[in-house]
């Protein structure tokens, strides 16, 4: 495929607000998270909450837009000089040649949670100021980026569980490669809300402790809320280290709604394909950024599929021990954290992990490296068996 | 103006008084001839026993307009690649989760979690077919269908493979019914190819840009287009089923642009 340059990316996460923060949180390995307060929500968990969200304001001519998830949208918007990229794009390009592409899993469904509270006691109704497009609908967080820089180009949700927000780089590279548009907004931003507490919860997912990825006594995940922004271009952006995006690897497993297929195949053949598409042999992978929820049955079908492919050449670990679990904003995030990974020379060692599950036959790495990795392979899958590899390198 | 072009292979139809693809095309073709009636969905019969009982008014749906597409037997669904939209999924679901989060019991069913997934009817789908092709599930409110035939066109043709497009929408239940009344279950699947086939029934160009969308004389389809999203594909169904020889049609996206289709028989 044609390389999909990073012309400009930012994320704000529960590790802080921008590239920097995050990035400096990662390399001196602390986590996001914390015992679990949110809402009237009371489960022995931890989750990973982005600071500044309920402060965050949207423009009164955006007003109906509002709720959590489109705040902490804007919110990471509003890092990295991500606005005025996207300004410079359009004006270069036109409104019209920029889509718009997210991930998330629930959208703004916070805002329908609670509005159930309120219902009618005679009538049932929802309170009157309950808008459900712009808040719940899952394409809600799309049309607010869509409508915050006015464009009138194509625009989409994606919306497959965890791997969303990996598989709108699919979505944005076929478009670009009809010649449809010039440049996309990629990403993805997935908020706090009840469902995904209590569903993980009834699912028996969550961890008690903070997420031990890979983990000899990994127990579950640590959710997280987070956003994600790339604009992607095919011309190349003027700085040295420009990232690029070389290989989108996607498949589905066919297996289970909730469980991975238990050898991995799904997560081997989207490894595979990304490799297949950027013309890099496994040799030439430099880290992979795990999907790595810290779930026993992921991190184990997961690392069957790697250990396959890669044997055990490859470092690699998963950054769910920092940020959460981001549910449909994980691939984004993780493609940054990777994006900075080979801006800066350091491979993430996972954090939380005291021993590492040594069943799982990879090279799981919990010390920061300093190298200079040139190639690397970010994995999300997701429930309905979505999986999606994407493969990152500065050409 | 990019314009890419594909070729529609075969149609899936399950919504209100339109009985599958090819009970419908007789209705499509004189409209006076339609009959408002409640959708009628077939029982999933190709999940496994476990899974059937699982499964909402989205995925049987979904099931049944692929069903519907895939009956001759061309094409496989276990080798297709594939595309859902949906303006909203399971609304059935989403009001029991969203009851029980309501209440002083939170527990909700690990099963509705699961199915609350945007992505349910593509994973149910793939388990039933054994389909491991990329799938690619995704929302644009009332934009839904043209947001997903797009999709399909552009993953058809940069893959050079057939892929199957599943659009499908449900109504919610009260309360979540009158600030988002859509009034029946709709599916209706395309399968498009890259090339002409001896299947291929239509060629059709899309490209986006701004027009009125099309409008359906019959005041009844012209109801069903604007109520559901999935519905939004009827001017299209109707070129199709009339053998139109050429025509220009409209199909509503977002307010500020619309996709334009240049459909030959």
């Amino acid at each position: 495929m044609q390389p999909l340059y990073l012309s400009q990316y930012t994320l704000a996460t529960c590790l802080g607000l921008g590239r920097r923060a995050n990035w400096n949180a990662v390399i001196q390995q602390k986590n996001g998270l914390v015992p679990c307060e949110f809402e009237t929500v009371k489960l022995p968990t931890y989750i990973g909450k982005v600071s500044g969200v309920e402060d965050t304001e949207l423009p009164a001519r955006l007003s109906h837009h509002h709720c959590r998830n489109n705040q902490l949208a804007l919110l990471a918007l509003k890092q990295d000089h991500f606005i005025e990229s996207v300004l410079d794009a359009i004006h270069l390009y036109g409104k019209h040649r920029v889509g718009v592409f997210l991930g998330t899993s629930t959208s703004g469904i916070l805002s329908t949670e609670i509005a159930y509270r309120f219902r009618n006691s005679e009538t049932g109704a929802l309170p009157e100021d309950f808008r459900y497009a712009q808040t719940h609908n899952t394409y809600s967080v799309s049309g607010f980026v869509r409508d915050y820089f006015e464009l009138e180009g194509p625009a989409i949700a994606v919306s497959s569980a965890c791997s969303s927000s990996a598989k709108v780089f699919g979505n944005a590279a076929r478009m670009m490669a009809c010649g449809l548009i010039d440049a996309a907004i990629v990403g993805g931003v997935d908020s706090l809300c009840l469902t995904t507490l209590y569903g993980f919860n009834s699912l028996e997912l969550l961890s008690p402790e903070v997420c031990q990825p890979y983990g000899k006594k990994r127990n579950g995940i640590s959710i997280s809320e987070a956003a994600g922004f790339a604009l992607l271009t095919h011309k190349k952006p003027n700085h040295p280290k420009a990232i690029a995006i070389t290989g989108i690897g996607e498949s589905s497993d066919a297996h289970h709604m909730s469980s991975p297929h238990p050898t991995g195949d799904g997560a081997l053949a989207a490894m595979k394909q990304s490799l297949a598409m950027a013309g890099r042999s496994t040799d030439q992978v430099d880290y992979i950024n795990l999907h790595g929820t810290a779930t026993r049955s992921n991190d184990a079908a997961e690392g069957l599929a790697v250990a396959a492919l890669f044997g055990k050449s490859v470092l690699c670990s998963s950054t769910k021990g920092h940020t959460g679990h981001a549910l449909g904003a994980a691939g984004i995030i993780e493609a940054a954290l990777s994006a900075l990974a080979i801006e800066n020379g350091t491979m993430p060692g996972g954090i939380n992990t005291k021993e590492v599950d040594e069943t799982i036959p990879i090279n799981y790495l919990l010390d920061n490296l300093v190298s200079s990795p040139k190639v690397i392979m970010s994995n999300s899958f997701g429930f309905g068996g979505s999986n999606c590899s994407l493969l990152l390198e500065c050409p | 103006m990019s314009a890419i072009t594909v070729y529609i292979e075969a149609i899936g139809l399950c919504g209100p008084g339109l009985d599958g693809w090819r009970a419908s095309e007789t209705v499509l073709r004189d409209q006076s001839q339609y009959i408002l009636a409640s959708t009628k969905i077939p029982a999933p019969e190709s999940l496994p026993a476990a899974e059937r009982r699982r499964v909402g008014v989205g995925v049987k749906l979904a099931l049944a307009c692929s069903a519907d597409a895939l009956d001759s037997g061309t094409y496989l669904a276990s080798e297709l690649l594939s595309v859902f939209s949906s303006s909203g999924g399971d609304g059935d679901n989403c009001h029991v989760i969203c009851e029980a989060l309501a209440s002083n019991d939170r527990s909700i069913s690990p099963t509705r979690f699961t199915n609350s997934v945007h992505n349910a009817p593509s994973g149910y789908w793939g388990i039933a077919f054994q389909a491991r092709q990329a799938s690619t599930s995704l929302c644009a409110f009332d934009g839904s269908f043209s947001a997903g035939f797009l999709e399909a066109c552009t993953q058809a043709v940069t893959a050079v493979e057939p892929v199957i497009l599943i659009a499908y929408d449900t109504p919610y239940p009260e309360p979540l019914r009158s600030v988002r009344p859509i009034l029946h279950s709709m599916g209706v699947a395309f399968l498009i190819s890259p090339r002409h086939t001896p299947q291929s029934i239509a060629k059709v160009q899309v490209s986006l840009g701004q027009a009125k969308a099309d409008e359906i004389q019959n005041v009844d389809l012209e109801a069903l287009r604007q109520n559901i999203p999935a519905a939004r594909c009827l001017p299209l169904l109707m070129a199709i089923a009339n053998k139109t020889e050429y025509a220009e049609l409209t199909l509503d996206l977002f307010t500020n642009q619309q996709l334009l289709l240049k459909v030959e028989a």
